[in-house]
């Protein structure tokens, strides 16, 4: 009787522990271990070498009230979500579009687009170096100004975006074509039979029916915008008006400074920023799941 | 090997990669075994910074001259090499790493990752002077560091651009001032500079600072024992302020290396850098370069500093083979090791003071009397203090001043709060 009801035989309770064990184990070790870790030391100075030491929120007071590149690293990332998600996400989209219609020679300018893809930020910012370079830059060899594009405070965030964004347009692009070859070519003649124009048959038709693309291209654009790194990095370290969040607990961790009771705490407001997204973003998926 | 490439990888199963990169970077460990293993002390490791060509083919030289036992160098890349070291030592250090006399040094001392080799300088202490030993002394009075090579900084120029217009080296401010007028009347930028990188800034506030206020105040400043809001520190910061119309614009978003290039190419009039900025200049020209030290600006301390890093050796509190260790660095103080040093990089000068000088070129030789000549020799201010201030503080503060030159009591005001929270 009893061996009836058994459903699962010793073998399968090993492979299932085997199996969920593993996967517990580096979820801990890896993600939850290092989270945790962050929040506790972000309440600490340890240097990494002496004893760790109870300070409390005193890394938050100094970060908020006396570490001038926090300020502007907030200011960065909030600008770098803005300019992704306002001017290169939609460019992408508008790419797409045109390229959708067949236009001649289509595949040319598909690939142009795309082609930046390939590169790692990294590389994208070692580019944008030989082209913004004020002694020996192309834009001002050719233009004949002046600007000091990577230096000047006032201008190298704004360069340094529209280098970013080179390489998110045709990212978004590709997505958004992919989407838009799968939209049912009937519904676009519906919409024209009833008398729609161009526009009205994209915003109020085709638009709507890519909602599962632009859920996932808003997602590639936050994770985008919240991972920069490499690209500032590669020009100037992160400094001198470039400063990202991901750059200042990089250089306060990681660099010789090795302040990292302070560093994590700046990983811990990293985190915050990126749980309202992330939590926005599956409560979104999990109420679409319980409506189909 | 297999011993310690295992306790390698679990040095770094600790600590995350970036201790992989500081404990094994390098693929091909230097086959740099100088004599057999019979030599009796075994293998030493040396954890090595020198990741440019021509320093690591100056330590493998000398390593080759070793013959107490065999040598196996790490190399690893510089930059890395410096923001790894808190990782690196606490994990599976290497027996002997190259690292940097001063603050800089004493700070690893202190933590208790230095090894005392108080014994090896009864030995070669007679070889250097006074200044190396006090620069190599940590704070409990006992030696960490040997020192092998270091290069002074000065103002460098051209000689044929400066003959040819009849320019003569200044000795007090307002002749630089009046020099540097004349070189913008002759369509010249007067003074080359650069900051995109973020350190080269640092050695003009030095011998600002060194100039105004004197090198005891320096070096109490960089220790924290100053305030930044002093009206002494203004004052250095008014100075610069000054010169800044002076310097080559757009410092921001230059680099040490294109800045020395627009010198190379007498588009600039003269450059205050460390002896290194002879690398971009090509073979031909190095004979044309020359340099002066930095003018007077109160006659109180006259010219009697310089910033003149020394770089050198240490060895691991956690050293596996101690007395190779020990037998490995008084090898490297010895004369003979530095003679190859400065043979083979004409940027240094060797510390040692029975080094063969017969060798060195023109600049080498003036640069060494530079350096008798002044009563303090500081380490640069990412070596005088601690390295998280002069990394996440100093750094962008004075890129801040570059950029915004006229608002400086805001900013000393920033530097005072922001020193007060690292130092406490």
């Amino acid at each position: 009787m009893a061996a009836k009801t058994r459903r699962y035989s010793a073998r399968d309770v090993t492979v299932l522990v085997a199996g969920l064990g593993v996967a517990i184990v580096v979820n801990v070790g890896l993600v939850w271990g290092p989270t945790l870790a962050s929040v506790g030391l972000s309440a600490t100075d340890w240097n990494g070498i002496g004893p760790i030491e109870w300070i409390g929120a005193r890394n938050y007071e100094d970060l908020a009230g006396t570490y001038p590149p926090f300020w502007s690293a907030v200011r960065n990332n909030v600008l770098w979500l803005g300019f992704l998600g306002l001017v290169a996400t939609p460019f992408g989209l508008f790419c797409a579009v045109l390229l959708d219609r067949r236009l001649r020679m289509s595949r040319v300018y598909q690939s142009a687009l795309y082609m930046p893809v390939v590169l790692s930020l990294a590389v994208v910012g070692f580019i944008a170096q030989l082209v913004f370079s004020s002694d020996y830059g192309v834009l001002n060899a050719v233009s004949g100004l002046h600007v000091d594009w990577l230096g000047d405070r006032a201008v190298n965030i704004w360069v340094v975006m529209v280098a970013a964004g080179w390489r998110h347009v045709g990212y978004v692009m590709i997505i958004y074509l992919a989407g838009l070859k799968a939209v049912d070519p009937a519904l676009k003649e519906a919409a024209a039979i009833d008398g729609a124009n161009e526009r009205q048959a994209f915003f109020r038709v085709v638009f709507p029916t890519l909602r599962p693309v632009n859920v996932i291209v808003l997602v590639i654009t936050v994770i985008e915008a919240l991972r920069a790194f490499d690209i500032v990095y590669a020009i100037n370290k992160g400094r001198n008006g470039l400063e990202l969040l991901s750059v200042l607990v990089t250089e306060n961790i990681v660099g010789e400074a090795s302040r990292i009771g302070f560093g994590s705490a700046i990983a811990v407001i990293l985190l915050v920023i990126s749980l309202g997204f992330i939590v926005t973003y599956l409560s979104q998926l999990f109420r679409g799941e319980e409506e189909r | 090997m297999p011993l310690s490439r295992r306790s390698l990888f679990l040095g770094a199963a600790a600590f995350g990669v970036p201790a992989v990169l500081a404990g094994c970077g390098s693929e091909d460990p230097s086959p740099a075994t100088g004599g057999s293993a019979s030599g009796g002390l075994g293998t030493v490791t040396l954890g090595s910074n020198a990741s440019d060509e021509v320093p690591k083919k100056s330590l493998e030289a000398q390593v080759k001259a070793f013959t107490q036992g065999a040598v196996k160098v790490n190399t690893v890349d510089h930059n890395t090499f410096q923001e790894n070291i808190n990782r690196y030592l606490r994990g599976t250090p290497d027996d002997v790493f190259t690292w940097f006399a001063g603050y800089r040094m004493q700070f690893f001392a202190e933590q208790g990752l230095a090894l005392d080799i108080s014994d090896v300088w009864r030995d070669i202490g007679g070889d250097f002077t006074q200044a190396f030993k006090d620069q190599s002394t940590g704070v409990d009075g006992k030696q960490y560091f040997v020192p092998s090579t270091y290069y002074p900084w000065a103002v460098f120029y051209r000689r044929s651009v400066w003959e040819e217009k009849g320019y003569q080296p200044p000795k007090t401010l307002d002749e630089l001032t009046a020099l540097a007028k004349r070189m913008k009347a002759d369509g010249l930028i007067p003074i080359a500079f650069a900051d995109k990188d973020g350190w080269p800034a640092m050695g003009t506030f030095d011998i600002l600072n060194m100039r105004t206020n004197g090198y005891d105040f320096h070096i109490q400043l960089m220790q924290g024992k100053q305030s930044w809001t002093d009206p002494k520190v203004r004052q250095v910061f008014d100075t610069w302020r000054g010169l800044m119309e002076y310097h080559q614009p757009a410092a921001l978003g230059r680099t040490w290396q294109e800045a020395a290039q627009s010198l190379a190419q007498k588009k600039t009039g003269m450059y205050l850098l460390g002896m290194f900025v002879a690398q971009q200049f090509p073979e031909a020209d190095r004979d044309d370069l020359d340099f002066f030290t930095f003018p007077e600006i109160n006659p109180a301390y006259g010219t009697d500093s310089i910033d003149a890093p020394i770089d050198g050796y240490m060895v691991s509190a956690k050293a596996r083979n101690v007395d190779g260790a020990k037998a490995l660095i008084r090898q490297l103080a010895q004369a003979s090791s530095q003679n190859i040093a400065t043979g083979l990089d004409p940027g240094t000068l060797a510390s040692n003071s029975k080094a063969d000088t017969s060798g060195y070129s023109a600049l080498q030789k003036r640069g060494a009397e530079l350096v008798s000549q002044a009563k303090h020799i500081a380490q640069f201010l990412d070596r005088d203090t601690r390295p998280d201030f002069a990394s996440t503080v100093m750094i962008p503060s004075l890129q801040t001043f570059v950029g915004k030159p006229a608002e400086i009591d805001p900013l000393l005001a920033s530097i005072e709060k922001q020193k007060a929270a690292i130092f406490r």
